[in-house]
C-alpha cells in the first residue's frame, strides 16, 4: 500500500543525505520525495511516498523519527488529505493535432506554459492519478519529456497553531 | 588556562577569548572526561597542543581502530562516554570499523576528527575525507562544526546524544581553522536542547498493566534480556522482578552477567550457540518477556518459529527495535530500569513450581559440556580453569570466533559490564584493544583478553600500547591455528574443505616478548593450571599461547535458518556431560 509520510526536518546541510541514506541502508523504497522550506526558515518539510505493508511503513516512520535532525514524522494514511503533484510535460504537437491536444488540456484543467512550432509544454497540477492519466492520454501524440515534483500533501482542516 | 581570568574581581568580567582547541578541551573537562584515546596528525595538532596541559589521561594506540575499540571498551566497562580523537583523512577512516562496532552494540562514544580547512573542503585537499558522509549510517548522529561559536554546544549535545536513550557513537568533525579561531566564551553553558531528540523513558501505564496481567497469568514465562539492561543499569531491578515472579532468565551474548549465572533461575545464553536448556525453555514458554534485547537473528534462528508458543512482551527504549524483526503482542517503549520497577510493583508473587521444576530438569539434562577426559588441551578447559582461578571475578574481553563463544559459555559471569565482546558487528581484533580500554577504566581489576589466533593477528600491534602504559592486561590466546569458527562451518557445511581458513602464525610468545611483555607457550594439558597461575601473578602485560585442540567445535549449534530448538551437538554433549 502507498503511504504518504511527512517529515519536518532541520534545514541543515546533509539532512537530505541522512534521510535518503537511511532509506537506502534499510532497503525501503522511496516512490517520491519532495522537499521545501516551511514558514520557519529553520525547518523544511519532506513529503515522502513509500510503498509497503503496514509493518514496513511503521519501521520507516520509526527510523525517520530516530534521525536527530528529523523533528516530527507523520504518516498520513487514513487521513483526509489534499495531495498534489506538479508536472511539466512537453508533447509533440503538429498543427493538425493541436485542436485535439488543446481539448485534452482543457479537460484536465491543465495549462499551456510554452509553445513552439512542433511542441507544447503543459503544466498539470493534481492528485497523482490525474497526472498519470494525463501522461497516458498524451502517449499517442508523443511525449518529449516529463518532469514531476513528487507528491506533497496536507491533511484537510489542520488545527491552526493558535487553536492548539 | 585560569591565568586568563585576570579580571576576576571586577564587576562585569570581560568575556574570555579562547581558541577552538582550548574550547574543546575545556568542554570535555567540564563534561567529566578524564581519559581519552587517539592518534596525532596535522590538523589535530592545535588540539593536542592544548591537551598537553589538560587534566586528561591520554592513551595513544598504535592504530586508530584500536583507539576506537579502547574508547568503546572503556565505555562498556564504566558506563561513561568513551572519547577518541583522530586526524583527517586516513586517521578518520581508520575509525570506521570501531565506530560501526560501537553502533551495532549501542555503545556511547564520541569521536572527534580533525578536518581540512573549511575553505578547502570539497577540493580533494590533502588528507581530506568526507568523514561525516562516510559515517552517517554508522553513527547515532554526526556533524561538522564550521563555526567556532558552535563548538562547545555541539560537544555537549554529542555527549547527551551518545549517552541517553539508546546509546551510540557520535562523531564531530572539526576543520583545523575552527580549532584555531578565537571565540568569546560564556561562562554558563546553555542547556542542551535538541528539537528532534525526545526521550521516552516512561512506559505507557496501560501497557504496563496489560503486561502485568499477562505475567500473572503465565504458566511458563521466560525473561529474555539483552544489552539494554546494562545501559539502563537495571540488573538489581531485573533480579527483584525475576525473584518475585519466579521467572527464569536467559541473556543474550551482550548481557552476560546481568543475572547471576550461579542462580537456579539463570538459563545462561540463548541463541545459535546458547545453552540448549535456554533454547528449549524459550520454545516451551507461554510468555516471553523481552527487555532491552533486539531479536537479532543469531538469537532467534528461524524467526517464524521463535518462541512460537508464547505471547511476547517487548520493553525497549528505542521504538524502532519493537516489531522490527518479530511482531510483538505487548510493546512497551521505555527505560528498562523504570519499567522493571513498575512491573515488579504491579505483578503478584507466583511460585510456578511446575515450571521451575521443568527448568531444573532441562538444565540437568542438557548441561554445557565438553570432553573433560581428553589428553589434548581443550579450549573449554582453559576457560573453565581461568574462571576457577579468578573466582569468576575478572573482566573478560574477546575477539570473535569460537573462543568468544566458549568464553561466553564456560566463564560464569556475576555482574554486568564484566564481559566485553563484539556482538552485533562481530569484529575480529576487538579483544586486545578492548582489554586495554577496560584496564584503563578499571585499573584495579583483573582484565583478561580471551582471544583467537586469527583475531589477535588483526590488532596485535596494540601489545605496544599495553606495554607502554604498563597495563597488567592478560592475553589468554586460544590458539587452534585456524580461523576456527570459519573452519567449523567448512567442516559442517562444506564437506571439510578448509578453503583459506588456515594461517601460518608467528610464535606469539616470542612476539609478546619482543614488545616487552611476558610470553608463555603451553602445549600440554597438565601445564595449563600453572601457566594460568603465573599469568595472573604477573604485574605487567602477559600473553599465554595455549596450543589447543585444533578442530574442536562449538556446541550446541543452531544451523542457519533452523528453529532454535533444532540444535546440533546436544547428543554429543550429553554423552560427555
Ligand atoms: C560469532 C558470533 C556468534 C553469536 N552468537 C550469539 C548467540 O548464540 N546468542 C546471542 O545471544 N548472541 C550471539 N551473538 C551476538 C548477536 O550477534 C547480537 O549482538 C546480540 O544477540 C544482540 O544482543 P541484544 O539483543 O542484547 O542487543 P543489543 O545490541 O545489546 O541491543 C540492546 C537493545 O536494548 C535497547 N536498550 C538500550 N538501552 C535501553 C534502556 N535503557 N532501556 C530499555 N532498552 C534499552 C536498545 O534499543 C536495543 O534494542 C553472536 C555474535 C557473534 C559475533
Ligand atoms: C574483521 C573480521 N573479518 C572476518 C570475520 C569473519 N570471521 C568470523 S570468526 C572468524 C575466524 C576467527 O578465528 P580466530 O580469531 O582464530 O578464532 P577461533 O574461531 O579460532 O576461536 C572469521 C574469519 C570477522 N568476524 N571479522
Amino acid at each position: 500500500m502507498k503511504h504518504i509520510i511527512s517529515a519536518l526536518v532541520q534545514n541543515e546541510p546533509g539532512v537530505l543525505a541522512r534521510v535518503a541514506g537511511m532509506f537506502a541502508a534499510r532497503a525501503f523504497n522511496i516512490d517520491s520525495l519532495a522537499v521545501g522550506r516551511t514558514d520557519n526558515p529553520k525547518l523544511s518539510r519532506m513529503t515522502i511516498v513509500v510503498i509497503g505493508d503496514d509493518r514496513m511503513v511503521e519501521q520507516v516512520r520509526k527510523q525517520l523519527a530516530k534521525i536527530i535532525s528529523v523533528v516530527k514524522v507523520q504518516d498520513y494514511a487514513g487521513q483526509n488529505l489534499v495531495a498534489r503533484d506538479l508536472m511539466l510535460i512537453t508533447i509533440a504537437a503538429p498543427a493538425e493535432k493541436r485542436p485535439e491536444i488543446f481539448a485534452l488540456i482543457e479537460m484536465f484543467n491543465a495549462k499551456v506554459v510554452d509553445i513552439g512550432p512542433k511542441f507544447v509544454m503543459v503544466e498539470v497540477v493534481g492528485p497523482e492519478i490525474k497526472i498519470e492519466a494525463f501522461i497516458e492520454a498524451c502517449q499517442p501524440y508523443g511525449i518529449k519529456s516529463v518532469v514531476r515534483t513528487g507528491t506533497i500533501a496536507m491533511p484537510r482542516h489542520p488545527k491552526l497553531k493558535s487553536q492548539q | 588556562m585560569s591565568n586568563d581570568q585576570t579580571s576576576a574581581g571586577s564587576p562585569a568580567p570581560k568575556p574570555l577569548r579562547k581558541p577552538g582547541s582550548q574550547i574543546i578541551v575545556d568542554t570535555l573537562v567540564e563534561l567529566g572526561v578524564d581519559t581519552m584515546f587517539g592518534y596525532l596528525g596535522g590538523v589535530v595538532l592545535p588540539l593536542f597542543d592544548k591537551l598537553y596541559d589538560a587534566p586528561i589521561n591520554f592513551i595513544i594506540p598504535r592504530h586508530e581502530q584500536g583507539g576506537c575499540h579502547m574508547a568503546d571498551a572503556y565505555a562498556r566497562a564504566t558506563g561513561k562516554v568513551g572519547v577518541v580523537v583522530a586526524t583527517s583523512g586516513p586517521g578518520a577512516t581508520n575509525l570506521v570499523t570501531g565506530i560501526a562496532n560501537a553502533m551495532m552494540d549501542s555503545v556511547p562514544i564520541v569521536c572527534l576528527t580533525g578536518q581540512v580547512r573549511t575553505d578547502l573542503i570539497g577540493n580533494d585537499a590533502f588528507q581530506e575525507a568526507d568523514i561525516t558522509g562516510i559515517t552517517r549510517p554508522i553513527t547515532k548522529h554526526n556533524c561538522i562544526v564550521k563555526n567556532v561559536k558552535d563548538l562547545a554546544r555541539t560537544i555537549r549535545e554529542a555527549f547527551h546524544i551518545a549517552s541517553t536513550g539508546r546509546p551510540g557513537p557520535v562523531l564531530i568533525d572539526i576543520p583545523v581553522d575552527v580549532a584555531v579561531s578565537m571565540c568569546e566564551v560564556t561562562v554558563a553553558p546553555e542547556k542542551v536542547h535538541l528539537q528532534g531528540y525526545r526521550l521516552k523513558p516512561h512506559g505507557h501505564a496501560k501497557q504496563i498493566a496489560i503486561a502485568a496481567n499477562a505475567i500473572n497469568n503465565a504458566k511458563r514465562p521466560v525473561l529474555y534480556v539483552g544489552g539494554g539492561i546494562i545501559s539502563s543499569g537495571a540488573s538489581a531491578e531485573l533480579r527483584q522482578f525475576a525473584e518475585k515472579a519466579n521467572v527464569p532468565v536467559t541473556t543474550t551474548l551482550l548481557a552476560m552477567g546481568v543475572f547471576d549465572q550461579t542462580k537456579p533461575g539463570s538459563l545462561n545464553m540463548l541463541g545459535m550457540h546458547g545453552a540448549a536448556y535456554a533454547n528449549f525453555a524459550v520454545q516451551e514458554a507461554d510468555l516471553l518477556i523481552a527487555i532491552g534485547a533486539r531479536f537479532e537473528d543469531r538469537v532467534t534462528g528461524k524467526i517464524t518459529t521463535f518462541a512460537k508458543n508464547a505471547k511476547i512482551i517487548h520493553v525497549d527504549i528505542d521504538p524502532s527495535s519493537i516489531s522490527k524483526n518479530i511482531t510483538v503482542d505487548i510493546p512497551i517503549v521505555g527505560d528498562a530500569k523504570r519499567i522493571l520497577k513498575e512491573l515488579t510493583d504491579a505483578i503478584e508473587h507466583r511460585e510456578r513450581i511446575e515450571w521451575c521444576a521443568r527448568i531444573a530438569e532441562l538444565k540437568q539434562k542438557y548441561p554445557l559440556a565438553y570432553d573433560r577426559n581428553a589428553t589434548t588441551i581443550k579450549p573449554q578447559y582453559v576457560i573453565e580453569e581461568l574462571a576457577h582461578q579468578t573466582n569468576g571475578d575478572a573482566i573478560i574481553c574477546t575477539g570473535v570466533g569460537q573462543h568468544q563463544m566458549w568464553a561466553a559459555q564456560f566463564y560464569s559471569y556475576k555482574r554486568p559490564r564484566q564481559f566485553i565482546t563484539s556482538g552485533g558487528l562481530g569484529t575480529m581484533g576487538f579483544g586486545l584493544p578492548a582489554a586495554i580500554g577496560a584496564q584503563i577504566a578499571c585499573p584495579d581489576q583483573t582484565v583478561i583478553d580471551i582471544d583467537g589466533d586469527s583475531s589477535l593477528n588483526m590488532t596485535m600491534n596494540e601489545l605496544a600500547t599495553a606495554v607502554q602504559y604498563k597495563l597488567p592486561v592478560k592475553i589468554c590466546l586460544i590458539n587452534n591455528g585456524f580461523m576456527g569458527m570459519v573452519r567449523q562451518w567448512q567442516e559442517l557445511f562444506y564437506n571439510k574443505r578448509y578453503s583459506c581458513s588456515f594461517l601460518e602464525n608467528p610464535d606469539f610468545a616470542t612476539v609478546a616478548r619482543a614488545y616487552g611483555a611476558v610470553g608463555i607457550t603451553v602445549d600440554k594439558k597438565e601445564d595449563v593450571p600453572a601457566a594460568i597461575k603465573k599469568m595472573l601473578a604477573e604485574t605487567g602485560t602477559c600473553l599465554v599461547d595455549f596450543r589447543v585442540e585444533p578442530e574442536e567445535n562449538v556446541w550446541p549449534m543452531v544451523p542457519a535458518g533452523k528453529s532454535i530448538n533444532e540444535m546440533d551437538g546436544i547428543d554429543i554433549f550429553q554423552s560427555m556431560a
